[in-house]
């Protein structure tokens, strides 16, 4: 690489034994090592919280795939993270139904409680918040997601219970 | 051929090629921005819509991308009544596009521009925010500005599936869709410029020539050819204010098609640099301090010389320039300036071209080659551009699929997809792992004999007539058998390889091979690179003289003319300083000062390939010709032009010297036919080299004098050095750069074209002097096994930035070059001891640096050619010793992260690392 960059270029973190395993894992149902970029960065992602600069060097050298190709796989999708985001992740839907159903209110209503805008984390690093568009729940908007689980039918007081129970549960 | 109606005229086209390029081969003004005749089409820009009618009773039609599209037979089509659409198509492009024209360095040769005034988008409605983005710093060569981008995605398809690059790609998605590295850094690509022609708006452009910025109409061009390797690349200098600014591609389709490499395009500072000899000068003694003299008196100087001197050539002179100093010394008295091994190798290049049934492979020809053996030949450093004609020859098996299926063979993205990771086969035989070794099926590491020794082995299995070798290894019979085997069943095989390796027995063997393959009448294609743009046309002029520089040294001469050459680069140091001190009176032509030069007592300012007229050959023997894109000041006269004495009346017109040069080359009659005729005219005028929009002429002086100056002479005829004369439409091969109305950038091209992509209306630019041998199969005897030696086995390391005399001395270039070095496996490492920051002590030269590299045969030493630091001429016997460098610490110039090697178990993975 050029020395543009190196004296301040990330460097690739030693994969962990857990993420190793699983992308092995994952290897076996792919014929090539190349196509297991997205499920490794998942992997990466399940573990860490989110894709590091660091991580994605470590998962393209594993791979055998360039960084930058890798890059474009991890920045096209929306749900690999490519900042640090709190502990549990917000995905507040703003598509159609969900809109209809009043999700501006209820954006205003989790930005003006927990202080944070679409794309920014609580200081505590508890929270962070970012739109969807669609869930395919819209018969139950409007709806968010919270890490891995959905909630349908919002209000704003339901909106409080949930984020207490995320505090109380850490 | 098919019959189809556009907007009710009727055109011919061929149903095997998309509507798109079919119209643009009719002349067609149809927008596009994705399509690109090296590429095909990906349909990812929507500017080429048109509506397409299902029958004669059809009145509404549908919208069908043309670049999509294969015309059906008697179909009905429409241009214009999708003309709303591809308005609205820009429109909606145009959001995110931050009209920055005015500070844009495309404007005025911008494709995007172009096709909004074409698709009749004029009125900007959007009043909303636009996306920006970060800029990268992509190194020294091209500059980044994102904001700009249409997402046309031509750049990604170009860096990483034309080219082979693996440090650029697309990321994100929707309105912050973005093309760059991971990281800011210096794109690692030999091929990364043409993304500044390949890019249809401003984010990719040429960053050396903004530091020199002009508006293409502003620049002064001319054709010409590059005159940094032996490839012959055909070129487009532009000048301004008397330096030259920036090198285009100039469309040859049998050579270099659309696309150069780096060196070539970012390899011309020189011509402006501080160190030119910008004043001839004498000196009466040896140690005297050199004066100024006036060109008057530097040529009778000169031509005093005649009848006493010995001339020695130069393969990076002019063809016309050898030949006058031929003229002037006479035959006898006339040397080539090249090393006496490169001597042999170029003579036996041209007696193989010469005698063996074989096909000379052109950079098309090898582009259509579906199976190659590259013998012993760094191609992405030695003939840059050829490397990248390999990598789309081994995509030809995507082709053969797509056939099968009758997937038509425009239809990018569907045969990348169906290919996967298929590749036709190359092989590769080499004494250290290359760049191109990502594309190869199979790469040997040996010495240069031993690879030899396989290739000949593969001729015989080939032809068992063609003689055997004995004792190879079971694995090496397994790779010539697969080698074999697989040349056998292409259709169109090739053998690459060249002097490079300085190892004559390479080249018989390639020779071998291409013979056995030949069938028929179809002959084996075989490519030999050599070093340099003229390299061939000097041993051509030598018309099998024997005098090498070797025998010059010897020949007790006590003056020597020396043209455009720096002897030091050409023989051992010791024998080079021995000649020179022999010798009363030396005169040196040349363009920049070297040690030869300082000896000189009489030192000629000669013009380079920018500022002179004359002919090229190149490695497949084709000569081609070059126009003087600027005159120099008068102090510097083309070095042809000094070499004249009255026999050819003092100031002679270029052709003279040129029909001089045909009566000596094989087929010379076809010289004349590389221009058309010195006193052509069209229509009573000759071609301008200057844009009709050309800027400023009454007053680029004015801080000096108002009076506008006569505009410079070319005696040389056929070009103006001004405005005059019929603009640059009728004839591609003398025009100073593509033009159309309506079609301001390079992608006007195709109104030039037969058919859109293809030749240019005036055929292939140059003439092929080597007819194709027709006769018996004839071979050359194998090489036996090498006598061990001792100390380590030394082999030429070459780099594409660095490596090439002149070249190095253009900032762009420094910036990715390095100094001198020896590459050594981490085995020979330790053993010799050596630390991180040690040295190298190289026998009969000097100490360097040392790379640890992995693909290195323990034993052997890769020595760094060209660079400085190091004279790999001093190095006259088989093997070296090396021993740890005493006191040592490395020099400034040595930048191990610009050398960028292949090998496996590197610092870092795939193929990117940089070790040191
Ligand atoms: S950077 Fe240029 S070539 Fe690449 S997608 Fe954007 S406009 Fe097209
Ligand atoms: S491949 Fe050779 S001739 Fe072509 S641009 Fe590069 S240096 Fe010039
Ligand atoms: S619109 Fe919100 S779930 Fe479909
Ligand atoms: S040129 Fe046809 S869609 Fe881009």
């Amino acid at each position: 690489m050029s020395n543009l960059i190196a004296s301040t270029a990330p460097k690739a973190r030693q994969l962990t034994h857990e993420e190793i395993h699983d992308i092995e894992h994952e290897k076996t149902h792919y014929p090539y090592a190349q196509a297991v970029g997205l499920e490794a960065l998942k992997i990466v992602q399940k573990y860490q919280g989110w894709v590091s600069d660091e991580s994605l060097l470590a998962v393209a050298e594993y791979l055998k795939l360039p960084p930058d190709e890798l890059e474009g796989v991890a920045t096209f999708f929306n749900m690999i993270f490519r900042r640090p985001v709190g502990k549990h992740v917000i995905l507040l839907c703003d598509s159609v139904a969900c809109w209809m159903l009043g999700c501006d209110n209820l954006k205003a209503h989790i930005s003006s409680k927990l202080g944070i805008d679409y794309g920014q984390t609580t200081a505590d690093n508890q929270f962070t918040l970012i739109p969807v568009p669609c869930l395919g729940d819209c018969d139950k908007a409007p709806t968010m997601m919270v890490g891995d689980k959905t909630y349908r039918n919002l209000t704003p007081a339901r909106i409080d219970a949930i984020l207490a129970e995320c505090k109380a549960h850490g | 051929m098919a019959k189809i109606t556009v907007d009710g005229k009727v055109f011919e086209v061929d149903p095997n090629n998309n509507l798109l390029q079919e119209l643009l081969s009719h002349k067609q003004d149809l927008p596009y921005f994705c399509w690109h005749p090296s590429m095909g089409s990906v349909g990812s820009c929507r500017q080429c819509a048109v509506i397409e009618y299902a029958n004669d009773d059809d009145q509404r039609g549908r919208q069908v991308m043309a670049c999509m599209t294969s015309p059906r037979e008697g179909a009905r089509y429409s241009m214009d009544k999708a003309h709303q659409f591809r308005a609205q198509a820009i429109e909606s492009i145009m959001t995110s596009h931050p009209h920055d024209c005015p500070v844009c360095e495309e404007g005025g040769e911008c494709h995007l521009q172009d096709m909004t005034v074409m698709s009749g988008h004029t009125y900007r409605r959007y009043d909303g925010k636009k996306s920006t983005h970060n800029n990268q710093n992509l190194g020294p060569f091209i500059g980044h500005e994102m904001n700009r981008c249409i997402t046309c995605y031509r750049c990604v398809r170009y860096y990483k599936d034309y080219a082979g690059g693996t440090d650029f790609s697309v990321q994100a998605s929707h309105n912050h869709t973005y093309f760059g590295r991971f990281q800011d850094g210096s794109l690692e690509s030999e091929f990364s410029g043409n993304l500044a022609e390949v890019c249809p708006t401003g984010v990719f452009t040429d960053k050396v020539f903004s530091k020199v910025y002009s508006r293409k109409w502003d620049l002064q061009s001319s054709p010409s050819v590059c005159a940094a390797c032996g490839v012959g690349c055909n070129i487009n200098p532009g000048e301004r204010y008397g330096t030259l600014r920036r090198v285009v591609n100039r469309f040859n389709d049998e050579v270099n098609g659309y696309f150069l490499c780096d060196k070539g395009r970012f390899g011309t500072g020189y011509v402006n640099s501080a160190q030119r000899i910008s004043v001839n000068m004498s000196r009466s003694a040896h140690d005297a301090r050199p004066s100024e003299i006036t060109p008057v008196d530097a040529k009778a100087k000169l031509l005093a010389m005649k009848g006493n001197a010995i001339g020695i050539g130069s393969p990076r002179a002019s063809l016309e320039a050898n030949y006058a100093l031929r003229a002037l010394v006479g035959k006898d008295n006339f040397y080539a300036g090249v090393s006496d091994v490169e001597f042999g190798l170029l003579n036996q290049v041209i007696d193989i071209y010469q005698n063996r049934p074989v096909h000379i492979a052109s950079i098309k020809d090898i582009e259509k080659c579906d199976a190659i053996l590259v013998l012993g030949e760094d191609v992405t450093n030695t003939a840059a551009r050829i490397a990248l004609a390999l990598r789309q020859s081994v995509k030809n098996i995507g082709k053969e699929m797509a056939a099968r299926i009758k997937l038509p063979m425009w239809q990018d993205a569907a045969i990348r997809t169906l290919a996967m990771d298929k590749k036709s086969p190359l092989y590769i035989l080499s004494s250290h792992a290359t760049r191109l070794d990502d594309i190869a099926r199979q790469v040997h590491i040996g010495s240069a004999a031993d690879s030899a020794r396989i290739a000949f082995a593969v001729a015989h299995v080939l032809d068992s007539s063609a003689p055997a070798v004995t004792g190879l290894s079971d694995a090496e019979m397994a790779l010539v058998n697969s080698i074999a085997t697989d040349l056998k069943a292409a259709k169109h095989p090739l053998v690459v390889s060249g002097t490079s390796s300085l190892e004559p027995a390479l080249l018989n063997a390639a020779a071998n091979i291409a013979t056995a393959l030949g069938n028929g009448d179809q002959r084996g294609n075989l490519a030999l690179c050599v070093p340099e743009a003229n390299s061939l046309g000097l041993m051509l002029l030598m018309d099998g003289s024997q005098n090498s520089l070797g025998k010059a040294m010897q020949s007790g001469a006590r003056q020597a003319i020396v043209l455009e050459n720096d002897l030091y680069r050409r023989a051992p140091s010791a024998t080079v300083d021995s000649f020179l001190s022999g010798l009363q009176q030396l005169a040196v032509l040349d363009h920049l000062q070297h040690r030869t030069g300082e000896a000189a007592n009489l030192v000629l300012a000669s013009g380079t390939f920018a500022e002179t007229t004359g002919t090229f050959v190149n490695y497949e023997g084709r000569a081609q010709h070059f126009y003087a894109t600027f005159k120099p000041v008068a102090a510097i006269q083309s070095s042809a032009k000094w070499l004249c004495d009255s026999e050819f009346g003092n100031e002679p017109r270029i052709h003279i010297l040129t029909g001089g040069a045909a009566a000596i080359l094989p087929n010379g009659y076809k010289l004349q036919k590389l221009t058309p005729g010195a006193d052509w005219t069209f229509a009573g005028q000759r071609a301008p080299r200057q844009h009709h929009r050309y800027s400023g002429r009454t007053v680029m002086r004015a801080h000096l004098n108002v009076h506008e100056p006569k505009q410079e002479q070319d005696e040389d005829g056929l070009m103006n050095y001004s405005m005059e004369g019929v603009p640059a439409t009728k004839d591609a091969t003398i025009f100073n750069s593509p033009w159309a109305p309506g079609w301001n950038s390079n992608q006007s091209l195709f109104k030039f074209q037969k058919s859109a992509g293809g030749e240019l209306k005036q055929g292939s630019h140059g003439e092929r002097l080597f007819d194709e041998n027709t006769g018996a199969k004839a071979w050359y005897a194998a090489v036996v096994q090498q006598a061990a030696i001792s100390g380590f086995a030394q082999f030429p390391i070459y780099h594409l930035f660095g490596s090439e005399e002149l070249t190095a001395q253009s900032e762009a270039i420094q910036a990715k070059a390095t100094g001198a070095y020896v590459a050594l496996n981490p085995a020979d490492v330790a053993r010799l001891g050596l630390g991180a920051s040690d040295g190298v002590q190289v026998q009969h030269n000097g100490a360097v640096p040392y790379l640890a590299r992995a693909s290195i045969t323990p034993g052997t030493v890769g020595i760094s050619v060209g660079l400085h630091g190091l004279n790999y001429q001093n190095m006259t016997t088989a093997g070296v010793s090396l021993n740890k460098a005493a006191n040592w610490q490395n020099p400034k110039d040595w930048r191990a992260s610009n050398i960028i090697v292949s090998d496996a178990g590197s610092s870092s993975a795939y193929g990117r690392g940089t070790q040191g």
